[in-house]
């Protein structure tokens, strides 16, 4: 459903039919009448490699796009959400958490190649993908038309990566200060292979359930809300209720120990997310433009949000709240982002805002668990409220994804759209709640999940990994 | 001998240290410390969770003089270090019975 290159082929189209039209009376004029087979051959064979050399210089700028794109995506993950992260925590666990972020980077990369790709991308059943490229098996220089026809099917595969290393990242703000690292890689492996490739499967895969072009429900998803944000963020709400509170939480502080990192996380990641959601165009089009524009407006908008409520409610704009809001507003954004003009931008990022900043606020501490990081405050709550906006304010003069002239959103007049968001959301949800309560138990039987009291207390970058962040005798 | 430990407001340190010099003290020991003592700490709010901070930041300075110049240090200070409201700091005088330079192992104030 990412794909929109059709624009670009039809303009192709255009183009050469009127060099045909310009060119053929002319020459025939010219020419004996004896002469016509051979001009007209030797102009076919020249029209022919015109189309081609058309057709490769699309394809170098969209390739050179996306792997940009792709590179910004994984730089969202490290150093992005590993600074924004590891500011926040406590300084005995700073290395911890950037490392599990890291290990992520290694780890489902190496997954990816094996069986993740296919097991996302690969078949066009409605749940789950096929073996079919299985170890990269006929991953390469050929476009893959099913989703990206002007690219080398291995530039979308690499790009597609990128969103499976940060996704489980995620849920790690959940976990934070007090998951095992032997629990974390294992709960988080099974969670990529069970929960991720399925959601995305059936969000992007070709005959996948939620589909927006040929599903069951077309749920629109240009970016990963409900498969990027929705599942990290239920998951995460499951493994801060399974785990339990930090000790101490929450009566002993626990402020962030250098906001300072966590601002330049923020700023890295606020710049990755351009090639996560203009990137989701799959090509260097005016769509990628639009979707560019909405992410940035979005995530300004909901930074005014979150300081506007904390103004309110506290007499002051915190550093901490500004970096919050526009973290929340892009997490809003990313289903909508190709989806949605500039002014619905604006409107979902300060309802993302202000949302958000109730979650984390208020909601948390009437329910009382400890989302450490609030994981499922900000990507939880953020997706859902995007991912049911989207099919508010999503239009076909945007992007005409279900066809010319037809209605996309609420805004066009399709309502039902809501309600196709709505099942794509619930679905979501329910895989991410079982899917983790499952892979928690099995994980606990095998490493445990939760550190002992005393490793917590002396904090996981000692007791987890044997060396510290900051070492002052040094 | 007496010993001075004074502890200032941060922002007072460089007027304190300069009129220091200005009186011909040129040798201290100075430290970054936190601490509180009348004075009320301040509200943090991250994420809407409120922390009291009690310990708020202070400057250490400690001096060994000679008996004779000892007052004349502690008017320095009061002088300069005065802001006039709660959180000032205060001042510890105390008698050092010897001092000793390492370097040649020179003892008593020919040491300080």
């Amino acid at each position: 459903m990412k794909c929109v290159g059709w624009k670009c082929s039809f303009n192709l189209v255009l183009v050469l039919g009127a060099i045909l039209l310009a060119v053929v009376p002319l020459s025939a004029q010219q020419a004996p009448a004896s002469a016509t087979p051979e001009i007209s051959k030797a102009l076919n064979e020249k029209l022919t490699q015109l189309d081609k050399d058309v057709k490769a210089a699309q394809s170098a700028g969209d390739n050179a796009w996306m792997l940009v794109s792709a590179a910004l995506v994984l730089m969202m993950t490290g150093p992005g959400l590993a600074l924004f992260y590891g500011g926040l925590v406590r300084r005995k666990n700073t290395l911890a958490i950037m490392m599990q972020s890291f290990a992520l980077m290694a780890l489902i990369t190496v997954l990816w190649a094996l069986v993740g790709y296919s097991l996302c991308f690969g078949g066009s059943g409605p749940v789950i993908g096929s073996f079919e490229h299985a170890f990269l098996k006929g991953v390469g220089a050929e476009p893959n038309p099913d989703y990206a026809g002007t690219i080398p099917q291995a530039t979308f595969m690499v790009y597609q990566l990128m969103f499976a290393i940060i996704t489980p990242a995620l849920i790690t703000g959940a976990t934070a200060e007090r998951m095992k690292f032997s629990g974390t890689v294992l709960f988080l492996t099974l969670w990529f292979l069970v929960v991720y490739a399925p959601l995305a499967h059936m969000v992007w895969g070709k005959g996948g359930l939620l589909n927006a072009v040929g599903g069951r429900f077309p749920c629109l998803d240009f970016a990963g809300g409900t498969v990027v944000h929705i599942s990290s963020g239920v998951s995460a709400l499951v493994c801060a209720l399974y785990l339990g509170k930090r000790t101490g939480y929450p009566k002993q502080p626990m402020p962030p120990h250098s906001l300072v990192l966590s601002f330049i996380g923020a700023c890295l990641l606020w710049v990755g997310w351009f090639g996560f959601n203009a990137g989701s165009a799959l090509a260097a089009s005016s769509l990628a433009t639009s979707a560019f524009v909405a992410t940035h407006f979005a995530a300004a908008a909901a930074a005014l949000g979150w300081c506007a409520s904390e103004w309110l409610k506290n007499g002051r704009a915190s550093a901490l709240g500004a970096i919050s809001g526009a973290v929340a507003g892009l997490v809003a954004i990313t289903p909508a982002s190709g989806f949605v003009g500039p002014m619905p931008a604006l409107a979902i990022g300060l309802i993302a805002g202000v949302l958000c900043y109730l979650m984390v606020t208020k909601v948390k501490a009437i329910f009382g668990y400890d989302d450490a990081l609030d994981a499922f405050g900000v990507h939880g709550a953020g997706g859902t409220i995007g991912a049911l906006l989207t099919g508010v304010f999503a239009q076909q003069m945007i992007n005409p994804i279900f066809g010319v002239g037809k209605d996309v959103g609420g805004l066009d007049g399709h309502w039902g759209q809501v309600g196709n968001q709505l099942v794509g959301i619930l679905i979501a949800w329910i895989f991410a709640l079982v899917g983790t309560i499952v892979l928690l138990k099995i994980t606990d039987m095998i490493t445990g999940v939760r550190v002992p009291e005393e490793h917590e207390i002396e904090g996981l970058d000692i007791t987890q990994h044997g060396e510290e962040a900051y070492n002052l005798e040094a | 001998m007496m010993k001075i430990e004074a502890i200032i407001q941060p922002s007072r340190f460089e007027s304190v240290k300069d009129a220091l010099r200005e009186i011909g003290i040129e040798g201290m020991t100075v430290t970054e410390v936190r601490g509180h003592g009348r004075q009320k700490g301040h509200t943090e709010v991250y994420r809407g969770r409120e922390y009291t901070v009690d310990l708020l930041p202070k400057i250490k300075l400690e001096m060994v003089l000679p008996d004779e110049l000892a007052n004349r240090v502690v008017d320095t200070i009061l002088k300069t270090a005065k802001t006039g409201k709660i959180g000032d700091g205060k001042i510890f005088l105390s008698r050092v019975e010897e001092a000793i330079r390492i370097r040649n192992e020179e003892r008593g104030e020919n040491a300080l």
